[in-house]
């Protein structure tokens, strides 16, 4: 076995340049200020203290509103899916799961300009009004074109964990409550759903993390003047420079998202009580 | 003791598959019934169709003289105990047996009850709040009965649920399940292809193949008259051997002519003749008519098994005596250790 170890040491040396060190660095540009020479490092709190202005608090409400809404709309599409493709034969679950991940092959910017060319004032969706005599809606630029294009991009991603947990659940369990006397909906409250607990925790956890974080489809779809977390902490690397508060915001995001994973694992560890 | 439930030609197809192939059947109150049958033979689906998880092709299911095959499980007066258990994995003990209570939202405190003096009666006083999944095989295999048992069903199903135990834990199991349908006093439908377990426990033994039920008996029938050679085969080990049926009361067989207890068959019918193992004596050669080589002895624990090489056939023999390799013997048998049996697919 000992050699095989060594096998894994190219590893390890790849999540020590790729992931640690940039981890390190991120928190060590957002604790410093700018202008530092590699010998001195001035240490401060200032670019946290500029988060909680009313500006960027702002973003971080929009974000996370942003981030629940697409969740759960991606949840309550993504379940029913999920369910109805584990009822299918194997092939055909093979088949849809398929169709499910196809689209992820497909570079998401690419995606995301279609759905500007459908969203358009000009779009194919207004042109196909206009030819009912409707005037042209304004669905570009909105909120509603930005939850658009998270849901319809990271559904997938709630889809697969739902689906896994639910395909390799023993069918004599459905079976078992049946015959204890629930009928199909309290057969599925109490046992199908909870047991597929697991699935729909990762499948909200990962749907909600991509969507808290995104910068691409936020601007491609909300335009310019659009910002959210991710937009925020992509213009202060690429166009303000302010590499320091721009850790800053990494940092608290990330934070975030610890904090909110931690609960949802809380929730599904937790004992589910019987009403 | 009326009868409960009555199937009534009953067959199943899967696409071009027919696994039942036409089942009459009458199950009375109160009584332990086994469907016995290798793998295959459709004895868990005809436990299935009684639960209601799978609808019959064609055929009725009496249930109290009225016809449920349309009805779903869950308003069905019978309850299952699942090859796997099926126990609920984010449940702890006293919620999986309160199931059924819960869901016909019976008072707490009657649940709490009833519940305990379940887990009481199959033996796992206390384990009430533990987790489903740290129990042993044989704990959970009492927890699925108590579950289903708390609902005070007419009739328990019981698919193969000894199967995953070890060998003692099962024949324990055997002799408790036993007690406890005689303490509920319901009837028991249990599937099994262990015929040591179906002779054991049941009233009434249902052996089936194929889609067929072979024979319905009592235990001691089932083994001592099997009505063909399938069912000698499947129950116990024998020596089955092709002969005539002279006339009433005598078959000819190996050049030799053998008083017997059968009759009503033709004279100069072919038949199917049974001998058990255990039935056939080996004696000095001088004393008998069938005569034959030692082949083989085995030690089999109780008993040796030897084999004797006679003209037309290999006999098999259970006996505590000792017999070398390559002896001389003689073979006896009295009038009742002839079962004979019409050949199979005459009737």
């Amino acid at each position: 076995m000992k050699h095989f170890r060594k096998l894994s040491v190219p590893y390890f040396i790849w999540c020590i340049i790729f992931i640690l060190i940039p981890l390190v660095l991120i928190i060590l540009y957002a604790f410093t200020n700018g202008g530092n020479d590699v010998k001195t490092l001035n240490f401060t709190l200032d670019n946290f203290a500029r988060i909680f202005d009313e500006t960027y608090i702002k973003v971080f409400a929009k974000s996370l509103l942003l981030g629940v809404l697409t969740t759960a709309i991606c949840f309550v599409m993504g379940y029913p899916l999920a369910y109805i493709i584990s009822k299918q034969d194997d092939s055909i679950q093979d088949m849809l799961i398929m169709a499910v991940t196809i689209p992820t092959w497909i570079n998401m910017v690419i995606r995301t300009y279609a759905w500007i060319n459908l969203l358009s004032d000009n779009g194919i969706i207004n042109g196909l009004l206009g030819l009912l005599g409707i005037d042209p809606v304004t669905m570009m630029y909105t909120n509603f074109s930005v939850v658009l294009g998270l849901v319809c991009n990271l559904v997938p991603f709630m889809i697969i964990p739902i689906h896994t947990s639910l395909r390799k659940m023993d069918p004599s369990l459905t079976e078992a409550a049946m015959d204890l006397g629930a009928d199909p909906v309290q057969t599925f409250i109490r046992v199908i759903f909870k047991l597929s607990m697991p699935g729909v925790i990762n499948g909200i956890i990962m749907v909600f993390l991509m969507a808290i974080s995104s910068f691409v489809i936020p601007r491609l779809l909300g335009g310019g003047q659009f910002v959210l977390i991710g937009n925020l902490i992509e213009q202060q690397f690429v166009s303000v420079g302010d590499w320091n508060f721009g850790s800053a915001i990494s940092t608290i995001l990330a934070v975030l998202i610890l904090i909110a994973m931690r609960l949802m694992k809380k929730m599904d560890a937790s004992p589910m009580d019987e009403a | 003791m009326g009868d409960l439930i009555e199937l009534k030609n009953l067959t199943k197809n899967y696409d071009d598959l027919q696994v039942l192939k036409g089942i009459n059947l009458n199950i009375k109150e109160n009584e332990f019934l086994t469907l016995l049958g290798p793998s295959g033979c459709g004895k868990t689906t005809t436990l299935r169709i009684i639960a209601g998880f799978e609808e019959p092709s064609s055929g009725e299911v009496l249930f109290d003289g009225m016809d449920i095959s349309r009805i779903p499980p869950y308003k069905r007066e019978v309850n299952t105990v699942f090859q796997k258990y099926a126990l609920f994995p984010h449940m702890n003990v006293f919620d999986n047996v309160a199931f059924g209570l819960n869901i016909k939202k019976v008072d707490k405190s009657v649940i709490e009850t009833k519940v305990n003096r379940m887990l009481n009666l199959v033996g796992l006083k206390g384990f009430g709040p533990r987790d489903v999944s740290n129990l042993s095989g044989g704990q959970q295999q009492r927890v699925a009965i108590a579950r289903a048992l708390v609902n005070e069903p007419k009739v328990l199903l019981l698919d193969e649920p000894l199967g995953a135990l070890d060998a003692k834990l099962r024949k324990e199991m055997q002799t408790e399940l036993k007690k406890i349908q005689k303490e509920v006093g319901i009837t028991f439908v249990f599937v099994t292809h262990d015929q040591e377990e179906a002779l054991t426990m049941s009233d009434t033994v249902v052996v089936m193949n194929e889609g067929t039920i072979q024979m319905i008996g009592s235990p001691i029938d089932v083994y001592n008259e099997p009505e063909n050679r399938f069912v000698a085969q499947f129950i116990g080990e024998s020596n089955i051997i092709e002969g005539t049926m002279k006339k009433d009361l005598l078959v000819s067989f190996d050049d030799f002519d053998f008083e017997c207890l059968d009759k009503g068959f033709p004279e100069n019918e072919p038949v199917d003749i049974v001998i058990r193992p255990e039935d056939l004596d080996i004696v000095e050669p001088e004393a008998a008519n069938l005569t034959g080589l030692v082949k083989s002895v085995v030690f089999m624990g109780v008993h040796y098994e030897i084999i004797v090489e006679s003209k037309y056939r290999d006999y098999k023999i259970h006996t505590t005596d000792f017999s070398p390799v390559g002896k001389q013997v003689g073979l006896t048998l009295t009038p009742d250790d002839i079962h004979v049996m019409w050949k199979m697919g005459v009737y």
